[in-house]
């Protein structure tokens, strides 16, 4: 089963605002039923101070999905419809107390839906361009759809590029056989490498053999590394720094989402792992503090 | 009775008698079979008495022809694979849309990295297998067809024997995934076309982590693990003497109670299942009725969700299943379903019940007495559903689709 927040086992099991809006003036349908998952908005919207005076929803779906649902209901009501507006797919999911990864689509319909019943109040048209496709990466939530949408408009062609573009496979990196196949399917067999069975006697990786690095050496390559990795916490408004180097001990500090993001944990491993393969020795990252705070 | 435990073909309880046979093995037994001193006691003896229960289940004409696994999907990618590298010249494989992930992500695998050929033969909405594109994809390039003796979803049971003469007709292997139909439906692996055969322990009340495969004797065989002689070189690795041990016991009480299954454990899902469908509308049953394992019943509750059935269920202490995207993180519902062609609103609220010889009168009530308010609640809750029915097409619920 999955690890509900008590939040959303709450809403799930006590849904507030269920149910149909008589004098509603505000409906937004969405959702796909391929996808499990739809929901109804029904909006009573004053029409002097654009005001949501009440809210309601049905919804056909899974427990997140219920109380994604509850959840949009009881932030938007009080609010203006530019206020309303502001919610984004992140407020609803805060507001539960986090979703797993799997179960963020949900928190996106709710906003979705938001949008829909907004727009169908102002007489404007709203299209959907939100497209979905299978889980690839659990630690950033990315799925194949978009991937693949990513990789196309850019002409990737290495696991290395889509992290870099989607963070995609820059975590636990258990995902990146998902993503070869993903741009095997997007470039064809020839541009992607094809993966061939090492024979017993390849020479070792030139990476796997440096042993008598100075520590002036070790700590450039760990910077490197760093400076690498750094773009992708920073799209998450985060940051990264080396600490300190003792012995085969690295500190690291993260800062911003990344650090209340359920997957930093995730992520040290990810980068003590690009840390052993880059310095061909066992390393440990454990989390510090930044130097100057 | 306040809980009742209706996901036996996710996992059953370990026999309290199973339990009890292996405890000397972790404690006081505990060497090697394969040394000579006396730390592992009679253990060799005690492995060999299992193969032997386990032919007897199988109805297995050699107990040589009983290699311990660790897992039924060990022994599904062991199967294939062996068949493959003792046939190089055939390079196509035959299975169905509704097999286990253990053979259908090994197949996908195989097609798009090996360059085999993978027919996949669909199934009607019965579930039942297509015998006219069976027929149209065997060729003398076939390899291997692996077919589930029965589905894990819906319990349907296909004509495997059948399906394995018409596949030893073109001199193809014919392997079948029989994790969920091992001690529950009678084996007579003597007379049958059946060339390889899974089996999983857990499904049948002994611990989980062993599985075993059956190979006929004169089967061309290749192991999936090389080392050292255990399970005469097919299997290397050490035994899990005592995961085998307690799997001989599990056998032999599956075999004892097989009529059980097929009379009481069956009255069982019968009297829960027409309950269900009696008092709760717009519900259905999806498999072949007519060949089906005594313990499983899949039910369709339409315009709900899956995951949120679970989960008021489990509040009601019930444990089932669900075919639903939603327990399984992918976006879609159960391939079985799908491929049977159950039309979304109600794949998305299928529930499985599946029973075992240990399940009660008092399960089936307290099942019996909570579901109904958890569908009428839950429908209520939905777009799909109106006041006392799902809403009328024209003028219903019709979101705009991702």
């Amino acid at each position: 089963m999955w690890d509900y927040s008590d939040k959303v086992k709450d809403l799930f099991f006590n849904p507030k605002n269920t149910g149909i809006l008589e004098d509603a003036n505000a409906v937004g349908d969405v959702g796909s039923i391929s996808c499990g998952d739809a929901l109804r908005l029904m909006l009573k919207v004053d029409p002097d101070t654009d005001i949501i005076l009440d809210a309601r929803f049905q919804t056909f779906g899974c427990g997140s999905a219920i109380a994604s649902s509850s959840a949009l209901t009881e932030l938007v009501i009080g609010k203006t419809l530019d206020e309303a507006l502001k919610i984004t797919n992140q407020d609803i999911a805060e507001y539960l107390g986090g979703l797993p990864p799997e179960k963020m689509h949900c928190s996106v319909m709710g906003a979705e839906a938001l949008h829909a019943a907004i727009a169908s109040y102002r007489g404007e048209e709203w299209s959907d361009d939100h497209e979905e496709g299978a889980l690839v990466c659990k630690c950033f939530a990315i799925d194949s759809a978009l991937i693949e949408k990513v990789a196309r408009e850019n002409s990737l062609r290495s696991v290395e590029e889509i992290t870099f573009y989607t963070k995609a496979g820059g975590g636990c990196q258990s995902c990146h056989e998902k993503i070869e196949d993903i741009l095997l399917a997007v470039n064809g067999p020839q541009s992607t490498p094809v993966k061939v069975a090492m024979p017993v006697k390849v020479a070792t990786p030139a990476a796997a053999t440096p042993t008598g690095l100075t520590m002036v050496q070790k700590i450039q390559k760990i910077s490197a590394v760093i400076d690498d990795m750094r773009p992708q916490f920073q799209m998450d408004g985060g940051n990264i720094e080396l600490v300190d180097v003792e012995g085969d001990t690295v500190k690291l500090a993260m800062s911003g989402s990344c650090m209340n993001c359920q997957s930093s944990g995730v992520t040290l491993a990810g980068i003590q792992e690009r840390l052993m393969l880059t310095l061909g020795r066992p390393v440990r990252v454990i989390p510090a503090s930044f130097p100057h705070s | 009775m306040t809980s009742a435990y209706m996901d036996n073909n996710a996992t059953t309880r370990v026999d309290p008698a199973v339990l009890q046979s292996i405890l000397p093995y972790f404690s006081e037994y505990y060497g090697n079979p394969s040394s000579m001193h006396s730390f592992g006691g009679d253990v060799g003896k005690r492995l060999e008495e299992a193969r032997a229960h386990l032919q007897s289940l199988l109805g297995a004409e050699h107990d040589s022809e009983v290699i311990f696994t660790s897992c039924g999907t060990e022994s599904d990618n062991t199967a294939i694979l062996s068949a493959l590298a003792a046939q190089p010249n055939r390079r196509e494989i035959i299975t169905s849309t509704v097999e286990h992930p253990a053979i259908l992500s090994l197949c996908d695998h195989l097609e798009r990295h090996e360059g085999y050929r993978v027919w996949y033969i669909p199934v009607d909405r019965q579930g039942r297998i297509d015998l006219e594109a069976y027929t149209a994809a065997l060729s003398d390039r076939v390899a291997i067809v692996s077919m589930m003796y029965a589905n894990n979803e819906t319990g349907t049971i296909f004509p495997i024997e059948t399906l394995a003469r018409m596949a030893k007709a073109k001199g193809a292997v014919f392997h079948t995934d029989a994790v969920q139909a091992a001690g529950k439906i009678p084996l007579n692996l003597r007379d049958s076309a059946i060339d390889m055969l899974s089996l999983s322990g857990h499904k049948l009340h002994a611990p989980k982590g062993v599985g075993a495969l059956y190979v006929r004797r004169g089967t061309r065989f290749r192991p999936l693990l090389r080392g050292g002689h255990q399970e005469r070189g097919r299997r290397a690795g050490t035994e899990n003497t005592t995961g085998i041990i307690a799997l001989g016991r599990a056998a032999e009480l599956a075999l004892e109670h097989l009529e059980y299954e097929n009379t009481v454990v069956r009255a069982l899902r019968d009297r829960l299942e027409a309950g269900i469908l009696g008092c709760v509308p717009h519900t259905f049953v999806n498999g072949d009725l007519e060949s089906r394992l005594p313990n499983t019943s899949s039910i369709s509750f339409e315009y709900i969700e899956g995951e949120a059935i679970l989960m008021l269920l489990s509040r009601a202490n019930i444990a089932a299943s669900s075919g639903s995207a939603c327990t399984s993180g992918s976006l879609e519902p159960s391939h079985v379903l799908r491929a049977m062609d159950i039309p979304y609103t109600a794949a998305h609220g299928t529930i499985r019940f599946s029973l075992s010889r240990e399940s009660t009168e008092a399960e089936v009530d307290w099942v019996l007495a909570q579901t109904p308010p958890i569908i009428e609640q839950l429908r209520r809750l939905s777009p799909y559903w109106g006041i006392n029915g799902p809403v009328s097409n024209g003028t219903g619920f019709a979101p705009v689709y991702a």
